[in-house]
């Protein structure tokens, strides 16, 4: 099937369980497309994938800076892989100011490959380079330095097309995804396959990436300078059909499979931020699923939009980052109070105010259990993958009309833009979303409840001898006239508040991963998943008699969550917060949980968590 | 119509007391919104629209109560949001007539975006908003429709803020239906409400109430007869700007680009401004007429189409479907680059 199968004449050909390549380069440079292809050549491999874009906030950063740098990194493997890796088997520097940035993240002895024609005087000097380090010996006697002229060897290529030099240059990204595509035996066809689609109109664009391509390829087959090349068998993985998936994209779509489910119609109410935005677009070019997408004046119209949608009877889904969650705080009250589904998609950046809006973090969590004024509890839950987002999207519609509850969903930056290898289910699988709109007249009162959920009944505008008047002031329970009673909102607060806690009874057992009691317990949620998964894989292989938790129900938690912590002599909390959900865990639990909390914008590394599992179980109690 | 209101259902013969909820009305008492209510239920009947088919949507405010009172469906959400409820409303139940109650503050000041949003989206819902010059609820403080200089417990030396005036701000923001009426002038106020809600897009009513607890007689020049006979304009499609006493006719007429008050007698009849609802560029300079130096303008200013934002939307939809067939989850899942692991 591969143009590349067979091992190069002359060069040896060995085999690695997995490895960690980044590319990185000017954001003009085209670095995220190359990762993409290049985890798509990956898919095609059968290995297992993840992957971690990194991008500057600036739309186009000035050339050549350090804070100009974008990356993309991915990990692909012949085993389970969780996470992008920490260090560095592969860096492809298309600059300066990229060798400088990511250097530190390459393991030593680790492949180096850079553009040398981009390592000029200014280009230097915007990386605050002295000197040119590609002429001095530290790099070399380090790493396994490849200096490669990409830019003459691409124009080179393409010398004869009719295109201007602007264009031509922009083809270098191609040269690199070929070389590296040569060095890990990646199949070149799906980026082929790609070109040919993307500039289907224009024969000369996709002539030279074609070319450039495949001279990018044969460079690293023909020149002298690359003794071996690698390959990673295909990872045992569950059989079926698969597709790359991304944490945004994969909440727009489970909100699909909800409005197929339902049977009702969705709105889905945004303002442009990052990195939520995604979602926005993706969902509004699936206007065949009913799904009605508007573009509000603000945060708070976005919310509102989607309450008053709920109101009558559809689906009512908002999404944003922490800043814009904060700004539809009142509004996410008021769907407390008039007891209306909504769904809250939160995908968490670095903060506070406007932060580090690229980057990942996982610091909203107090804010998504009680960033509001007075009591207003909120179902909360949280992907701890992309493909994750998928379910858990479609579980918070499902919870959101069946407990007539807001549900806050906290995905994050890394899971947002990261994506994994995902088996793709058959949608008949999915629970069923039983929507039962309210139309007997006969008894009705607008906060009459159910005895099992305490949902309210869900009536749509419309419906004859059902018109009532709902709204943010408190209300007496079961008529819901207006009601300043001193023993009604007591017992209001509580009923919202035990609402909210019945949805335990939607929770399965929790998964542990390890033995059911022992020396330490990794209690995580959200992105962290795969860091821990790693890390806790690692410590049970190195002999320690270590498990790890992931939640996906924040709030409530699982029903049996007490008893587990309860049965190991630690209990460890990563999180890329200063420590959030270990304040919960003991504040809930009595358990005197310890955190490991970094805040950097970037994902935990599994080699972190695995030196805080040491610590924690040779620490004296 | 695709998005319209609820014309096909035939709607049972209504009275006013079809329209009156079971609660007790808690307005002060005395308050001009009693008016408006009883207008409005009144009203209610002629739209020929099934009561389970109406929606009251408010923010927050003395006028925001007003959905409590409407035996219809209401929502009575959070200040100044009223306008972006209604339009998620729409979008998801365009078969449904949807009505916003609002006031100065909450329309013009916390909520000032969305309407400027929903007028200019062109939304098909009925906006009635009650100007007081006042912030009621609060208990007295300056709004942004109160004059200059006035004297509240925030401003006890006056305020510094110059006031908007909520027609122009309609008609900048597009509104293709703009008009105004006094809750003392009971016709009026009701063939205004019946106007407007029979209007296809955002229409916009500003109602000069009376808070007669903080702002008593803040549009005296409409209630004081004398000063109703010297300044009320009532705008009527294809008759002149006449106003005044009928022994001391007056018109406003336009003298180059400005508009100017003469006497009757003097203006050659075809030198009279002549109202037309359909020239929206004649609305924006009689939005600004306002005593002493001009009369004050009553009726409707503008009254044009415009695009409605929820029809291009589900039209958007519809073609789609029609085109493509309805979304399928299972086909799209495995639509684009898959691979197969076996």
């Amino acid at each position: 099937m591969s143009e590349t199968a067979a091992p190069a004449k002359g060069k040896s050909l060995k085999e690695l369980d997995r490895a960690v390549v980044r590319f990185a380069g000017d954001s003009g440079d085209g670095m995220q497309l190359t990762g993409e292809q290049f985890t798509t050549e990956s898919a095609w491999a059968g290995n297992d994938i993840a992957t971690l874009p990194n991008f500057p906030a600036e739309i186009r950063a000035p050339a050549g800076t350090l804070f100009g740098v974008s990356s993309f990194q991915l990990q692909f493997g012949s085993q389970r892989v969780y996470t992008p890796g920490d260090r560095l088997d592969c860096l492809v520097a298309m600059n300066p100011a990229a060798l400088k940035v990511h250097l530190r993240d390459l393991k030593p002895g680790g492949l180096l490959v850079v553009n040398t024609a981009a390592f000029d005087k200014r280009n230097l000097d915007k990386a605050d380079y002295a000197a040119n380090p590609l002429e001095e010996s530290t790099l070399a006697e380090r790493y396994r330095l490849h200096k490669v002229d990409m830019t003459a060897l691409t124009y080179e290529a393409i010398k004869d097309l009719p295109l201007g030099a602007k264009e031509k240059d922009r083809t270098k990204n191609f040269f690199a995804l070929g070389l590296v595509s040569w060095i890990y035996t990646r199949p070149l066809e799906p980026t082929l396959e790609w070109i040919t689609k993307k500039f289907a109109k224009n024969a000369s664009i996709a002539e030279a990436n074609t070319r450039v391509l495949k001279a990018g390829h044969a460079y690293g087959e023909t020149a002298e300078i690359f003794a071996e090349h690698y390959t990673i068998e295909p990872a045992e993985m569950a059989p079926g059909l698969y597709r790359a998936m991304t944490g945004n994209r994969a909440l727009a779509w489970g909100i699909l499979a909800a409005a197929q489910r339902s049977k009702i119609p969705v709105v889905y109410g945004a303002y442009p931020i990052t990195p939520a935005s995604d979602i926005l677009h993706e969902l509004a070019l699936h206007k065949r699923f009913r799904v009605r997408t508007i573009q509000a004046e603000d945060e708070i119209a976005a919310v509102t939009a989607a309450i008053g949608a709920a109101f009558g009877g559809a689906i009512g889904v908002t999404g944003s980052s922490g800043p814009g969650i904060a700004l539809k705080g009142e509004a996410i009250g008021l769907a407390v109070t008039a007891e209306l589904p909504l769904v809250i998609f939160d995908i968490q950046r670095g903060g506070p105010s406007t932060g580090l809006p690229t980057k990942t973090e996982q610091a909203d969590l107090m804010q998504a259990l009680y960033g509001r004024n007075s009591e207003s509890p909120v179902v909360v839950l949280a992907p701890a993958t992309p493909g994750d987002c998928f379910y858990i999207a479609y579980e918070a519609v499902r919870v959101a009309t069946k407990y007539m509850v807001p549900v806050m969903v906290l995905s994050d930056g890394f899971l947002a833009n990261g994506s994994e290898p995902w088996l793709i289910p058959d949608p008949e699988t999915l629970p069923p979303i039983e929507i039962g709109f309210r139309t007997e007249s006969a008894g009705f009162f607008p906060y009459l409840r159910d005895p099992a959920t305490l949902a309210r009944p869900w009536v749509r505008p419309g419906t004859p001898g059902l018109e009532h008047r709902i709204g943010g002031i408190e209300k007496q329970d079961v008529t819901g006239n207006i009601s300043y009673d001193p023993e009604n909102h007591d017992h209001m607060v509580r009923t919202r508040a035990e609402k909210v806690r019945r949805v335990a009874q939607e929770i399965p057992p929790t998964t542990i991963n390890g033995p059911a009691t022992g020396d330490l317990l990794v209690v995580g949620w959200g992105g962290t998943y795969g860091a821990i998964m790693a890390a806790v894989e690692r410590a049970q292989t190195e002999g320690r008699t270590v498990a790890s938790i992931h939640l996906r129900y924040m709030n409530p938690l699982p029903p049996d969550l007490g008893q587990i912590l309860r049965e190991y002599r630690r209990v460890l909390v990563p999180e890329i917060n200063s420590g959030q959900l270990v304040r919960v865990l003991r504040a809930e639990y009595l358990v005197d949980a310890v955190g490991f909390n970094r805040m950097r914008g970037l994902p935990l590394a599994s080699e972190e968590i695995l030196e805080a599992i040491n610590q924690l179980v040779e620490s004296p109690i | 119509m695709s998005a319209g209101g609820a014309e096909a259902k035939e709607a049972p013969k209504y009275t006013k007391k079809d329209f009156e909820s079971d609660q007790d009305v808690r307005w002060c008492p005395g308050c001009g919104d009693y008016a408006i209510l009883s207008a409005v239920q009144k009203t209610m009947p002629d739209l020929g629209i099934p009561k389970e088919d109406i929606v009251f949507i408010s923010g927050i405010g003395c006028s925001s109560r007003f959905p409590y009172y409407m035996n219809t469906y209401g929502f009575h959400t959070i200040h100044g949001r009223a306008p972006a409820v209604a339009t998620g409303l729409r979008l998801a139940r365009p078969d449904l007539k949807v009505f916003i109650v609002t006031g100065d503050g909450d329309g013009l000041s916390i909520g000032g975006n969305h309407m400027l949003h929903v007028l200019r989206r062109n939304v098909n819902v009925t906006i009635l908003l009650f100007n007081n010059r006042i912030y009621g609820l609060t208990k007295g403080q300056y709004s942004p429709t109160s004059e200059l200089g006035k004297v509240t417990k925030s401003t006890p030396l006056g305020s510094a803020d110059r006031p908007v005036s909520p027609l122009a701000f309609a008609l900048g923001c597009g509104a293709t239906f703009v008009a105004r009426t006094v809750d003392r002038n009971i016709a009026h106020m009701e063939e205004m409400v019946r106007r407007a809600a029979h209007h296809k897009g955002a229409a916009f009513v500003e109602i000069l109430q009376n808070c007669n607890v903080y702002n008593d007689l803040a549009w005296n020049v409409m209630y004081d007869k004398e000063q109703k006979l010297q300044y009320e304009l009532r705008l009527e499609p294809g008759k002149p700007l006449l106003f005044g006493p009928q022994d001391d006719r007056r018109a406003v007429i336009m003298d180059g680009v400005r508009p100017k008050v003469v006497k009757a007698k003097d203006v050659a009849a075809s030198a009279l401004w002549v109202h037309d609802e359909t020239n929206v560029n004649a609305a924006k300079l009689l939005a600004d007429l306002f005593a002493p130096d001009f009369p004050v303008p009553i009726g409707v200013l503008a009254a044009v189409t415009g695009p409605v934002y929820e029809e291009i939307m589900l039209d958007q939809e519809q073609k789609a479907i029609s085109e493509r067939g309805p979304g399928d989850i299972a086909k799209l899942l495995t639509s684009g680059d898959t691979w197969r692991i076996s």
